[in-house]
Order: structure tokens, then C-alpha cells, then sequence
């Protein structure tokens, strides 16, 4: 896509974004689309990892999970919002912290695997350790927060102000990206053994990404509680955690837009599609099974392939290299070991 | 002034002694040549002076510093940068990139989450100096995937200048090259300014062996022959270990 097209595609989009509840109407689809914002904005902090550091984690939901528990229970206890918010983003950095400091003793499988178990361990607190969480009857939360006096009672409303956590969730991965840690990041991905001969703290530098990430799944874990308004120990389990994975390799990994639209994909599938047709699980899996297939890089960089393509064939430009994807993700060594 | 120092230092892997008590002192500006059959562990001894493998025992000291127990990434600040001899270049960048990370990993910069990396002019502008010294600067912009084999050599020469070490550790910086290329990486190599202390590892003696002041002959991980160029031709271990008759 060419510079000007995508301000044009990315003003669309806010203009669309903006007025939803006005075009929408119904508000049932309007806290869908809340769904998919706060899903969006787990999917983005997951993307930190999976994309631009090359750590798979499937203990994201862990994470997700401690935000929202935190919150939720210091809401319980009688705190006010401002200070059960924030002490559950301060729990969250201090166990992403914490997740870092033991995944990170390896890369690859290895990391996935402890980030498995480090998931499990706090589904089984959330799930057995019932005089805490409540076990399987979950917690409440009986209000949402009225932010400079402005109630987020209703659907629009509550809309709204996920809408602005999302785009400062997304305009911060977009300066992450371009920053000079952005980059170091990604080097630490395609060659982190050369990182470190250059001078590149490369354990810090992925140590900072998990805290990075930390920060945003947490910020998604306390909307959910609030668009919710109650938590259970199925929001910590590994499918929660297989999900949010899903959404970010299906849509595009290492790109903007791809986690968002993996998001829209899942959260319209669970609650759109499986009003109409039962086995809407089935269906999730055909779709994924389609994008592997035919655009294995993700549904947003698949797509901008295949406009390319299409585009060049218009102007009479027949050329096979955009019809298949490019080698570039098998060249990246999957596993480097850093002494 | 001795640049770099290696005192005893031993290195096995399992039953195999890959670095046997070896003990190395490059002055500085010196142009050391390492060169010794495949498997004499030459690799092993650069990774053992980068620290990217930890010694069983023995010190490395650059410039009387103890720099032994100094973790891989510090040691670039200490003045140290190496090559490598299967090229580790970041593959989905542009040769511009790949510099620029040359620069940026030695810049407190690296750590900014607020700035647009391609806005830092200076950085950028010290990593086209660079390219236009392995002349590279045409095609500074183009990725690294649409490179020739030859010109990675160059970048991963290019990284190493960029980062103006003291001590430049080069691991067979002409293999897989043509005769022309050779030729052109052999300028380079000259052009280095004599404040930087060179060693470099070759397996192929005929190659550098004029470029080098002194040589060290290393065989199953021991140093057999060490000394000038012509003391080490001279020597008939020389010719029984290296050379095969």
C-alpha cells in the first residue's frame, strides 16, 4: 500500500470507528464491538511477544487473568476504582516481571512451555483457591467507573472509552515500532546471538517486551471485567490463552492492524456466527484452516498481498511473485541460543 | 602497549579439549593471523575472547583490563567487535538497517521507546560513512535479501568498523569469496586504520599470510608455532602439522 492510501484507509477507518453507535444502532452489536476493541488491545500486547520478539507465550491469559482478579477483588473489598485499577496494573507488571524473569531462562519451546505451566498455575488459584477467587462461582463487579464524572453505564458510552484505549494501545505499539527498542527487539528476534556481539543487553531487552506486554493485557483484563462486570477462572484457562494466540497469528504477527483484525474474526465468530449456526466452532476452524492456507503470513499482510497483486494484473503487469507469499518468515531462525 | 592477552585459558567439551592451555599477547596495532587445520578450534578461541562461551579456566585481558567474567554484551563498550565466519546478518532489513544496528547497539539510544529511529540523522549518517568504506554506499537502501554473498561479507566488515573498536577480532573474513573479491576485502583490510589491533582467522594460510605480522599456528586446540611470518613458514612443524608434508 502506498503512503497516501493508507492515511486515507486509516482516516476511514477512525471516521467509521467514531460514529459506530450512531450507524450501528442496536446495542447488542455495539458491545460487540467493545468486545473486539478490548480483545484488540490483548491481542496487540500478545503481538509484542509473538511478532516483534519471536517469544510464543501461551500463558498470556495468566496475565490477562491477575489483572482482572486483582481488580476485581479490590473492588470487592470497597476500594475505589482508581486506586483497585491501578494497584492491579502494579500486580500485573510485578508478575509479568515475574513470568519474564522464569520464561525467559529459554527461548522457543522452552519459553512456551513455562509460559504454559506459569498459565495453568494461576488457572488453579483461580480455580481451587476458592476463600481468595471464589473458585468457580467467580467475582463480581458491581459498578463501572464514571471517569471525569462520565458514566459508562450504557453500551455507547462504554464503547466509547474502550475506543480510547484501544487507539492509545495502538498509536503506542505504532512509536514502539519505529523506536530504536522497536528495533532492537526485532534484531533480538532474527539474530539475538549478534545482538548481544553488538553490544545489546538481549535478556533485558526481551525481559522489558514481557513487562511491555505485561502492561497492555493487563489494561485489556480490566476492561474485560468492567465490560463484563464479572470474572471467572475460565478467563485464565489455556483456551483463553490458545485464543488470543490465534487472533494474532491469524491476523498478521509483527504488524499494526493483523491482532486487531484477528480479534474482529474470534469475538464475531463466538457471538455473531454462533447464534445462527451451532457448530461455529467448526466454522472458526475452516476460516483458519482457508487464511493458513492461502495467506499463511496473516489476514492483513495476505491481503495487502493479494490487492498488490491483483492491482498489478490490472495494469497489465503479469507477475507471479505476489500471488505466493514471500520465504521471509521460514528464513528467521526459530531458535537461537543466547549464552 | 598488549591489546589483548590470553593467559592458560582452557576450554573442553565433554572429553573433547578444544582449547588447550593457550596463552596469546597481540600488541597493539598488531596484525595476528590465527590460522590452523579445520577443527584446531580458531572459532572456539573467538568465542572464548567474546565470551560468548564461558572458559573452563585461564583470563582474557583487553588492554590489562580483566574482562574473563565480563558478560558478551559489554564487551563491544570495552572497545571489542567481531565478524563472523557464517554470516549473521538480519536478514529482513536493508543493508542501511544492519548498520545502523552496528551503531545503535554502542548508543544509550538503544533503550529510547520514544523516538523514530529513522529520524536519528547521526546514527544513520555514520552508518552511510561506514557502507561508503567497504564501498557499499549505492546500494545502501536495497535489502539484504537481494545482496550478493560477497557483499554480506562486506556488510558483516562494515558492522564491525562501524562500532570503531580497538580490537577487531575477524573470522575468516575471505571465505566463500571470488578471486576478485578477495581482492577487494584485502583493501579494506588495509585501509584499517593502525590504531585498531587486528587478529583474524584463516584457514586458507596462503590467503593473508602477507597481510600478517605475526602468525599463530593453533593444532587441536594448542598453540605449536607462534612468531613472525617467516620464523612460522620456516618451521618444520609448520609444515608437518599445517601444510601436510
Amino acid at each position: 500500500m502506498t503512503g497516501r492510501l493508507r492515511y486515507v484507509a486509516i482516516a476511514i477507518a477512525l471516521a467509521l470507528l467514531a460514529t459506530l453507535p450512531m450507524w450501528v444502532g442496536n446495542s447488542y452489536y455495539i458491545n460487540i464491538a467493545s468486545q473486539i476493541l478490548l480483545f484488540a488491545v490483548f491481542a496487540l500486547a500478545l503481538n509484542v511477544l509473538v511478532g516483534y520478539a519471536g517469544l510464543v507465550s501461551l500463558g498470556h491469559a495468566g496475565l490477562f487473568a491477575i489483572a482482572g482478579y486483582s481488580g476485581a477483588l479490590m473492588l470487592q473489598a470497597g476500594y475505589g476504582h482508581l486506586v483497585a485499577d491501578s494497584a492491579a496494573i502494579g500486580i500485573t507488571l510485578v508478575a509479568s516481571a515475574v513470568f519474564a524473569a522464569l520464561a525467559l531462562r529459554s527461548t522457543g519451546i522452552g519459553f512456551l512451555m513455562i509460559t504454559l505451566a506459569l498459565g495453568q498455575i494461576v488457572w488453579g488459584v483461580a480455580y481451587r483457591w476458592a476463600s481468595l477467587t471464589n473458585g468457580d462461582n467467580g467475582v463480581n463487579v458491581s459498578t463501572r467507573p464514571a471517569p471525569f464524572g462520565l458514566s459508562l453505564a450504557s453500551a455507547p458510552s462504554f464503547y466509547f472509552a474502550t475506543l480510547v484505549v484501544f487507539l492509545l494501545a495502538i498509536a503506542s505499539m505504532a512509536v514502539f515500532v519505529r523506536s530504536p527498542f522497536g528495533a532492537s527487539l526485532r534484531g533480538t528476534r532474527d539474530q539475538a546471538r549478534r545482538m548481544n556481539a553488538l553490544g545489546y543487553n538481549v535478556w533485558l531487552i526481551r525481559f522489558l517486551a514481557i513487562v511491555f506486554s505485561g502492561f497492555w493485557t493487563g489494561v485489556s483484563g480490566l476492561l474485560f471485567i468492567y465490560y463484563n462486570q464479572f470474572i471467572s477462572p475460565q478467563v485464565s484457562a489455556l483456551t483463553s490463552s490458545a485464543e488470543v494466540l490465534l487472533m494474532v497469528i491469524s491476523g498478521g504477527t509483527a504488524t499494526l492492524f493483523g491482532p486487531v483484525a484477528g480479534a474482529a474474526i474470534v469475538v464475531i465468530m463466538k457471538n455473531v456466527v454462533s447464534a445462527y449456526i451451532e457448530r461455529w466452532n467448526l466454522v472458526l476452524g475452516v476460516i483458519f484452516v482457508v487464511i493458513i492456507s492461502f495467506m499463511p503470513e496473516g489476514l492483513v499482510p495476505g491481503t495487502v498481498r493479494l490487492l498488490r497483486w491483483a492491482w498489478g494484473r490490472l495494469q497489465g503487469k503479469p507477475s507471479a511473485a505476489g500471488a505466493r507469499p514471500s520465504e521471509r518468515s521460514s528464513e528467521r531462525p526459530s531458535e537461537e541460543r543466547v549464552p | 602497549m598488549t591489546a589483548l592477552s590470553v593467559t592458560n585459558l582452557c576450554k573442553q567439551f565433554g572429553g573433547l579439549r578444544v582449547t588447550a592451555n593457550v596463552n596469546l599477547a597481540v600488541a597493539s596495532g598488531e596484525r595476528r593471523l590465527i590460522i590452523g587445520p579445520n577443527g584446531a578450534g580458531k572459532t572456539t578461541l573467538f568465542n572464548l575472547i567474546t565470551g560468548e562461551i564461558a572458559p573452563d579456566s585461564g583470563s582474557i585481558r583487553l588492554f590489562e583490563k580483566d574482562v574473563t567474567r565480563v558478560s558478551v554484551h559489554r564487551r563491544p563498550h570495552l572497545g571489542m567487535a567481531r565478524t563472523y565466519q557464517i554470516i549473521t546478518l538480519f536478514a529482513s532489513d536493508t543493508i542501511l538497517r544492519n548498520v545502523t544496528l552496528a551503531l545503535l547497539g554502542l548508543s544509550r539510544l538503544r533503550w529510547s521507546l520514544l523516538r523514530d529511529l529513522d529520524q536519528q540523522h547521526h546514527l544513520v549518517d555514520r552508518a552511510r560513512v561506514a557502507l561508503a568504506r567497504v564501498g557499499l554506499a549505492e546500494i545502501a537502501d536495497r535489502p539484504l535479501s537481494q545482496t550478493s554473498y560477497g557483499e554480506r561479507r562486506r556488510v558483516e566488515i562494515a558492522m564491525a568498523l562501524a562500532q570503531e573498536p580497538k580490537v577487531l577480532l575477524l573470522d575468516e573474513p575471505f571465505a566463500g569469496l571470488s578471486i576478485d573479491e578477495r581482492r577487494d576485502v584485502r583493501q579494506l583490510l588495509n585501509a584499517i586504520p593502525r590504531a585498531v589491533t587486528v587478529v583474524m582467522i584463516e584457514h586458507n594460510m596462503d590467503v593473508a599470510l602477507d597481510w600478517a605480522e605475526r602468525i599463530t599456528l593453533l593444532h587441536f586446540g594448542e598453540v605449536i608455532v607462534e612468531g613472525t611470518r617467516a620464523e612460522v613458514v620456516a618451521n618444520p612443524r609448520t609444515r608437518e602439522v599445517y601444510l601436510g608434508h
